[in-house]
């Protein structure tokens, strides 16, 4: 199919629609409202739900509901009304029911603001809910990618009965760009789901209980052991990343999301002035793409990881890192979307340091 | 001599030994809610929702599948369960912590958007599980963990009423105070939740059935005294009947 030109929240609704959501649960807050008003006038025509909650709490416990009775369920939000759903994502990731959040990130801490960040970098990878989860977090940096994601992400959601979260941002939300929303299969058919609490216990001969209470410790602890080989087995198959200009490069940048996206054009400008710089894109931000470090030709001295938070991703790469090479680091934050010539002037600045 | 079966447990309830207190009413009200989805041939395409407090454990009791939900969030939960199967039976088990205090939003705009689910709530005017703190529903002058000489309106309000208070929201359809303080009310009690779920049933949109409720431990008493001083105190506060009834004047019996 031919590229359509669409702006980013409501390309992000439709790939829903495209990925099998069955029902759609969020609250209003900017900038990512388009994305529930498309669905509010087009998941009707598809027979699925849409519901506005009362509030972001409401709204993440209709999707662990909804998700834990076998529907594909999403819901979007912008930073802290992701805040106000961890508690619903602890839940969910306890109980194992699998969902697609979307989060088109804001400045912050607080009420912040309402323009582009990543400052939720450490929310969405660490888990801003309580106990030992995690959830499969995909950080693209076009609509295209965009779109992909949230398709497959329906599937991988099912796959490993755990919620998705889709770290966007105020920049890919609000801007337009063409994408071609067949370029990836559509998945309207969920697979069979035995552990789903759909009120047919008598067709099904056994009853499901959607829970993640464990009062004995020890069964708790085994329910533990058990999400973590399954974490295990998502570090294992879904590390995701891009390798841009790495093989002859001296300085490479660790950039995800619009970051990356603004990186690419710095990278072009340094390169034409003979700055042999390169980037480890991760796509995945939870499993950090370890395996992209891994393989860095000879010549690589310094990482530069780029960010529009004052610094979260980073504690990552440090992590990965293992003191194999210099490590540095520019952002922006607060909604301030860094130009290319800032990093340009970075990198500059590192290599007259340097001398 | 032939034994003669007068007595067994329903299916509605599962062989789990309950984990309530003697003198506690979570007892009956299972049995009774357990009795009705027997009765109308609803276990099997039933989905329930536990809250978190005593009733906490209520995922292991009902006969039927079940969710067990965040502190306040079960109306939520139900939401998304009954939008995704409309055509099952999808109930909340709920105590007045729970519901009144922090689930005040998630009851309030379950109701408000007509939700067609029922909701059984337990209001026994304190937290029993977390010990003895005080509720919104917790009575003037009423001694707890957290108003221990006695709550004060001026320092904490006065009690909710939580029927009368969603009988004000023109989204709720079915909404009726009961006790389980003797075999009469019981049976009325029991009358009042399969009003509950024909309402369900018949997609006419939100129930809530109020019962009054004693926790001896927590308040300090003797089982046996427990259902006196709900009779004595609490209905008083609480008075029992119909609070709305938009189900277009359809009458019980």
């Amino acid at each position: 199919m031919a590229k359509v030109l669409m702006k980013g929240n409501e390309a992000m609704a439709l790939a829903a629609i495209k990925g099998g959501c069955d029902a759609f649960f969020g609250y209003p807050i900017t900038p990512q409202n388009e994305l529930p008003e498309y669905l509010s006038k087009h998941m009707k025509e598809h027979g699925r739900v849409f519901v506005q909650a009362e509030s972001e709490v409401a709204a993440i416990n209709m999707v662990y509901g909804a998700g834990g009775s076998g529907a594909r369920v999403l819901t979007s939000s912008s930073s802290p009304g992701i805040a106000l759903k961890q508690e619903g994502i602890s839940y969910l990731a306890g109980s194992e029911v699998p969902c697609v959040i979307i989060n088109v990130m804001r400045g912050g801490p607080g009420l912040g603001g309402i323009q582009p960040a990543q400052s939720d970098y450490m929310q969405i990878t660490r888990g801003g809910g309580n106990g030992d989860y995690h959830t499969l977090a995909f950080a693209p940096e076009n609509l295209q990618e965009t779109v992909d994601i949230i398709k497959e992400s329906f599937s991988l959601a099912d796959e490993y009965r755990n919620p998705v979260m889709i770290a966007a941002d105020g920049l890919l939300g609000q801007m337009m760009e063409p994408v071609d929303m067949e370029r990836t299969k559509n998945v309207e058919e969920a697979p069979d789901k035995p552990w789903a609490a759909t009120g047919e216990s008598g067709k099904r001969g056994y009853r499901n209980k959607i829970v993640s209470l464990f009062l004995d410790p020890n069964d708790l602890e085994d329910h533990n052991l058990k999400l973590q080989s399954k974490y295990n087995r998502m570090k294992r198959e879904q590390q995701r990343y891009e390798l841009i200009h790495t093989e002859d490069c001296e300085i490479v940048f660790v950039a995800y999301g619009s970051m990356a996206r603004i990186a690419r054009s710095a990278i072009d400008a340094l390169r034409s002035q003979g700055v042999k710089v390169g980037m480890i894109r991760p796509i995945s931000i939870w499993p950090f793409p370890k395996k992209a470090f891994d393989n860095l030709p000879k010549s690589v001295h310094t990482l530069l990881t780029l960010e529009m938070s004052l610094g979260q991703m980073i504690e990552d790469v440090q992590i990965v890192n293992q003191g194999r090479y210099t490590l540095d680091f520019f952002g922006r934050t607060g909604g301030v979307v860094p130009e290319p010539e800032e990093i340009v002037e970075k990198v500059l600045s590192m290599k007259e340091g340097a001398k | 001599m032939d034994a003669k079966t007068v007595y067994k447990p329903g299916k509605g309830l599962t062989n789990r030994n309950l984990s309530y207190c003697p003198g506690c009413t979570h007892g009956i009200i299972h049995k009774l809610v357990g009795e009705v989805l027997e009765e109308k041939n609803l276990i099997d395409n039933t989905i329930g929702v536990a809250s978190v407090g005593c009733s906490v454990m209520s995922y292991e009791f009902f006969n039927c599948d079940m969710h067990q939900a965040a502190h306040g969030r079960a109306p939520a939960v139900a939401t998304g369960v009954k939008r995704v199967k409309p055509d099952k039976t999808v109930f909340t088990y709920q105590g007045d912590g729970d519901l009144a205090s922090i689930g005040l939003a998630e009851i309030v705009h379950a109701a408000h958007r007509g939700e067609n689910i029922t909701v059984i709530f337990v209001n026994n005017a304190i937290y029993g599980m977390t010990g003895g703190q005080m509720a919104p529903t917790t009575l003037i002058g009423q001694k707890t963990t957290t108003s221990p000489f006695g709550r004060e309106k001026a320092q904490a309000g006065e009690p909710l009423r939580i029927s009368e208070l969603l009988a004000t929201v023109p989204g709720a359809t079915y909404l009726e105070r009961v006790s389980v303080h003797d075999p009469k009310h019981v049976k009325k009690a029991k009358k009042a939740i399969e009003k509950a779920f024909d309402v369900q049933e018949k997609k006419q949109g939100f129930s809530l059935i109020e019962f009054i409720s004693t926790c001896p431990v927590q308040w300090g008493i003797q089982p046996y005294e427990a259902t006196r001083w709900a009779v004595d105190n609490m209905i008083p506060y609480f008075p029992l009947g119909v609070f709305k009834d938009a189900t277009g004047g359809e009458k019980d019996e």
